[in-house]
């Protein structure tokens, strides 16, 4: 029984799988084992028994070290074996389930029977010798053997896992400084394209200047107010909402004189670049727009949503256009009116609710959504 | 509804909603008392299950709308506020009384017929006034007689009529 070793049942290279019989007691010599009823499967080069179909580990003995094989029949209340004789242990061999035998043999108990067909097959393995077969193993990394049993396999395959996303991450964020450091660049590229065009004031005309500089602003912030050049109290949130008005009021005025807070943080970040702002700092220098008599104003609708508006932004001239353009179409939903007037759904629906507040339109809430009629209410009589 | 004239708002969806705006608000719940009056009114019908009239008066199947349960307390609520409409229990709220006439409409109108008959300080029963072939023509013929009541109980208050009970029979005598 000591010849015996753990194992894996996945075949080796060169290896191939035989048969396999359910059934199967192990007696080592003439006493009886806990290995009783189990699967024993023969391949070229092992014997392997183990409890069910399902486990994937089994105790192994390679055929290398069997002698001879004996059949012995079945009797009375004694199922037919299969007695194979074994050479001594090879020296230093991996560890098994018993590391003792007073027995050179050990005897198969083919309960289920099938143990001719067995010892058939056995016998033919015995004979053809695969096992001896020098067959190179693919290129296999020589230090990670196939099976290293036990605890300290386990430990090392993780090890070397580590190993590796260790070095993969290493590497991403190698790329990822690189890409920085070639950022850093373009930021000081194009402060010193800013300043020369500052020293030329002169050579070049105003008109060209302020061309210039519009390509420069949609591209991104020149000079960002960061926390590092403006501190971090008071004066920073001040300087970054003098910079957030000069830079979005020609946009708001594009987008029809309202901008959604969430629009505005992506695109002051988009042209911030590298410099990237909170949305609690956003937020904060949003409040002082107003103390700081700027053109853009922080505005909450009732239902949450926070937009910037300018500050001669007239809300009466919209709620008169909602309700006209509502009027035209007989019925709108918030998707069609933003489909018409080019504005996002969200802001299209709080020109709507606005609306209905001044009684301009009236509402149809339905299983087909929210639709928004001219308020006939008031109107007809 | 088999009414013969619908008003605009019937077939306005918007009318189905109850409408956030205050002012809008009024202006629908004005409609919807109305509407509900004078259906009624058409079907000389002095009574309206809840459950009833959100299938019927309450809906318009052609515009697929219909008015939620609670823009029904709404608008009920609303009548009861003005005084034409009364719960018959008042806890359940399921079925209630309306009176698209107030008693003292009735009353007034009452009187005037009788007065015009030349009928005062005469005694009459309530079924005559309710279902006697005389009374035919007239807007208070086929009136329930719980309203009948109340509305002469007003005359009674103005010292216009006196209820009184003979035997089984309820009669009236106005002066």
């Amino acid at each position: 029984m000591n010849r015996f070793q753990w194992g894996e049942t996945t075949a080796d290279h060169g290896e191939s799988h035989i048969t396999s019989q359910t059934g199967v007691a192990l007696y080592d010599g003439n006493d009886k084992t806990n290995f009783v009823g189990g699967v024993l499967g023969l391949t070229t080069h092992r014997l392997m028994w183990k409890e069910n179909y399902g486990k994937s580990t089994a105790i192994c003995l390679p055929l290398s070290l069997v002698k001879s094989l004996e059949e012995q029949p079945s009797g009375f209340a004694k199922s037919a074996k299969i007695v194979v004789y074994l050479q001594e242990p090879v020296a230093g061999q991996p560890s098994g389930p018993a590391s003792f035998s007073k027995y050179d043999f050990i005897r198969l108990s083919f309960r289920d029977s099938g143990e001719s067909e067995f010892y058939r097959y056995f016998k033919q393995a015995l004979q053809d010798k695969k096992w001896e077969d020098k067959v190179l193993p693919p290129s296999r990394p020589a230090q990670g053997g196939r099976h290293r049993p036990g605890i300290v396999g386990i430990e090392r395959s993780i090890q070397q896992k580590q190993k590796q996303t260790d070095s993969s991450i290493n590497q991403s964020f190698q790329d990822l400084k690189q890409l920085m450091d070639k950022a850093q660049e373009m930021v000081t590229l194009s402060k010193t394209i800013v300043s020369k065009i500052k020293d030329r004031q002169g050579d070049i005309t105003e008109d060209e200047t302020v061309k210039f500089k519009a390509y420069l602003l949609s591209m991104g912030i020149p000079n960002p107010v960061t926390r590092e050049t403006h501190g971090t109290g008071d004066s920073y949130y001040k300087e970054l909402a003098r910079e957030l008005a000069s830079v979005l009021k020609k946009p708001i005025k594009e987008c029809g004189g309202m901008m959604t807070v969430t629009d505005v943080y992506c695109r002051v970040n988009r042209a911030r670049g590298m410099e990237l702002l909170s949305p609690e700092d956003l937020l904060n220098a949003c409040d002082l727009f107003e103390m700081l008599r700027l053109p853009v104003r922080l505005r909450t609708f009732d239902s949450g949503v926070k937009v910037l508006q300018l500050s001669n932004h007239s809300e009466e001239e919209v709620t008169h256009k909602t309700a006209h353009v509502v009027e035209e179409n007989g019925s709108l939903t918030a998707e069609e009116l933003a489909q018409l007037i080019g504005l996002s759904v969200i802001l299209s629906k709080e020109r709507l609710l606005l609306t209905e507040k001044v009684g301009g339109v009236c509402r149809d809430d339905s299983e087909e959504g929210l639709r928004f009629y001219p308020n006939l209410f008031l109107t007809k009589t | 509804m088999s009414s013969v004239e619908v008003p605009w708002q019937y077939s306005f969806p918007p009318f189905f909603t109850i409408q956030p705006n205050i002012d809008t608000r009024k202006k629908q719940l004005e409609a919807w008392c109305s509407l509900v009056l004078d259906q009624l009114k058409k079907d000389k019908n002095y009574s309206l299950d809840v459950n009833e009239a959100q299938k019927s008066i309450f809906s318009n199947k052609e515009i697929n709308r219909k008015l939620s349960l609670d823009g029904i307390y709404m608008v009920l609520d609303e009548l009861q506020k003005r005084g034409n409409l009364e719960w018959k229990d008042p806890k359940t709220k399921k079925e209630c009384l309306v009176m698209w006439r107030t008693p003292e409409e009735w009353g007034k109108m009452i009187y005037k017929y009788i007065t015009d008959k030349s009928m005062t300080n005469t005694v009459c029963t309530l079924f005559e006034l309710s279902s006697g072939d005389e009374t035919a023509g007239e807007e208070f013929h086929g009136i329930e007689q719980w309203l009948l009541i109340r509305a002469l109980k007003t005359l009674e208050n103005d010292g216009k009529a006196e209820l009184m009970k003979f035997g089984d029979n309820e009669g009236v005598k106005f002066f």
